[in-house]
């Protein structure tokens, strides 16, 4: 299953500036494993130290955020856009 | 010299940054977890996503200073993250709205002593003008080529007009569905207006995904976030200073993300730590449509988790189901005693008539939904009628004429004879407001 994933500007140090990555896993959960993985400490800054999704970042998959899913557990197929971004106020 | 001084950063030593770009900004500070770092184009903690935050080392201001300053938002510009000669490049100087006594309405709704602050007079109309004024400065200092923003209406006018006087060039996103009102008043200022088949929180995540991609962009409530939320303090300045260099007891103010509710708060204890009025409790109240609730909803929870929801509302600039801030107007509205409401679209549409009929204030959709909430909360004890109270109309009724053009018109279409005029029935007795 793999999978492209849109890394924000701040966690771009982890991914030596690359803005797109592509990662392996069945949900969710399973690629940020796969970051971890291949890029050290990321996970623990997209989770907390409860291992959920911190307050003030937006995960899409596809074009949903993934708390209309199933959070962590939302399927994660072949091919699918992954985007991590920061959430942001005044509209 | 220093009179007030919150959580100082170390000093910008950011290269491309002339000297006091940003007046007594200090740095940026996160809300969340606290961390600092430099005065620059960034928006979220590198370290947990929270919201970064201007910190200041104010300087001592007086009550003389400041109403010795421009009838406009550059009269607190010493509290701003602003340079001291703002006034010498091209902006919209909005601000310094009235804020009027509303004896009527306070009557109607057996409110002693109610304010309307009508910040539907700025310059293209909302409040936003405020917001886009500092974010402009700040787009200005950073050498930004392009001046941008994703928004629910208001945000894209007032961006695009502020870009077309600065002469930059603006690149405004929002939902495809939104009052054409709306959309002609941005596309006048700029040929680059896109729509965007999805809702505001699909507009808001593709604009961070550009912002995260282009180099020069000014997206004003993404990447210049936190310089762009400080403008929405010069309403709880100018609520004070209109006062009489007083707080109000209680203010009722709309939510769509939440920033504006959590900046009129910041302005008060800001105002309170500078001395320039004196300490007392205030009560923040916020308003959501029903079709838009989700702080709402939490608030009446009692929960901190705000579950994100998909808008259906015709209250369209309050309408983002995913409010970042929303957290934070929990916050407030819990420490200061107040409350988050939430009413129908009839209501809302019902709101925007109150206000017509009694103050000769016509609103659009989110004002339309503060009065009806300030109704509501009178209604089921939440708001004390006997304190002084304040509602802010963020934004103007030309913009959503759709929402009212249905339940207004002619009360009769006749020849122009005096005899039909008779048949009408209208003598002086039966004539309503
Ligand atoms: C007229 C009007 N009032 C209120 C708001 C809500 O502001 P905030 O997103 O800061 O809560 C908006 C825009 O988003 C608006 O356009
Ligand atoms: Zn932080």
């Amino acid at each position: 299953m793999s999978v492209s994933v849109r890394i924000p500007t701040i966690l771009r140090t982890y991914t030596g500036g690359d803005s797109e990555v592509s990662a392996e896993g069945a949900d969710l959960a399973g690629v940020l494993d796969d970051l971890d993985a291949k890029f050290p400490g990321i996970k623990g800054r997209v989770l907390d130290e409860a291992g959920k999704l911190r307050r003030f970042v937006n995960v899409y998959v596809g074009n949903d955020d993934v708390r209309f899913l199933d959070n962590l557990a939302t399927p994660t197929p072949d091919g699918t856009q992954i985007s991590v971004i920061p959430a942001v106020a005044g509209g | 010299m220093s009179a007030a001084t919150t959580e100082s950063a170390t000093p910008s030593t950011t290269p491309f940054l002339r000297e006091g770009a940003f007046g007594h900004a200090t740095g940026l500070s996160c809300r969340e977890c606290g961390h600092k770092i430099e005065l620059g184009p960034h928006y979220a903690c590198p370290e947990c996503f929270g919201p970064l935050e201007i910190a200041y080392d104010f300087p001592a201001v007086t009550r003389e200073q400041i109403e010795a300053g421009p009838a406009n938002i550059w009269r607190y510009k010493a509290l701003l993250p602003v340079p001291d000669d703002i006034e010498q490049s091209p902006n919209m100087e909005p601000g310094f709205t009235r804020l009027l006594k509303a004896h009527n309405l306070g009557r109607e709704l057996g409110i002693d002593n109610l304010w309307v602050k009508d910040d539907s007079t700025n310059p293209t109309h909302s409040f936003k003008d405020r917001v886009v004024a500092c974010a402009l400065s700040a787009a200005r200092e950073f050498g930004s080529k392009v001046f941008a923003c994703p928004s629910t209406g208001n945000l894209a006018n007032a961006v695009a007009a502020a870009g077309a006087r600065a002469g930059m060039k603006t690149v405004v996103f929002i939902p495809s569905n939104l009052e054409r009102a709306k959309q002609v008043n941005s596309a006048v200022y700029t040929d680059s207006l896109v729509a965007v088949d999805g809702n505001y929180d699909d507009v808001n995540k593709l604009a961070s995904e550009i912002a995260g991609e282009e180099e020069g962009w000014a997206f004003v409530n993404v990447n210049v976030r936190p310089y762009y939320a400080e403008g929405s303090k010069t309403l709880g300045y100018e609520i004070a200073e209109q006062l009489g260099w007083r707080l109000p007891d209680q203010i009722v103010i709309p939510v769509a993300s939440g920033s504006q509710l959590t900046k009129v708060d910041k302005a008060f204890r800001e105002l309170v730590k500078l001395g320039l009025v004196e300490d007392k409790p205030y009560k923040v109240f916020g308003a959501q449509a029903t079709g838009c609730s989700p702080v709402s909803v939490a608030f009446k929870g009692g929960t901190d988790a705000i579950r994100p929801v998909k808008p259906d509302t015709i209250a369209k600039s309050l309408a983002i189901g995913n409010p970042a801030d929303g957290i934070y107007v929990l916050d407030v509205c819990r420490r200061s005693g107040g409350a988050v409401e939430d009413i129908d679209d009839d209501a809302v549409r019902d709101g925007i008539l109150l206000l017509a009929r009694t103050e000769g204030i016509f609103t659009e959709t989110a004002g339309g939904t503060t009065v009806g909430v300030l109704k509501k909360l009178v209604e089921t004890g939440q708001l004390d009628p006997t304190l002084e109270t304040v509602v802010i109309n963020t934004g103007m009724g030309l913009k959503t004429l759709d929402a009212v053009s249905d339940r207004v018109g002619p009360a009769a279409t006749i020849p122009p004879t005096y005899a039909a005029f008779a048949a009408t029935g209208l003598t002086e007795e039966n004539v309503n407001r």
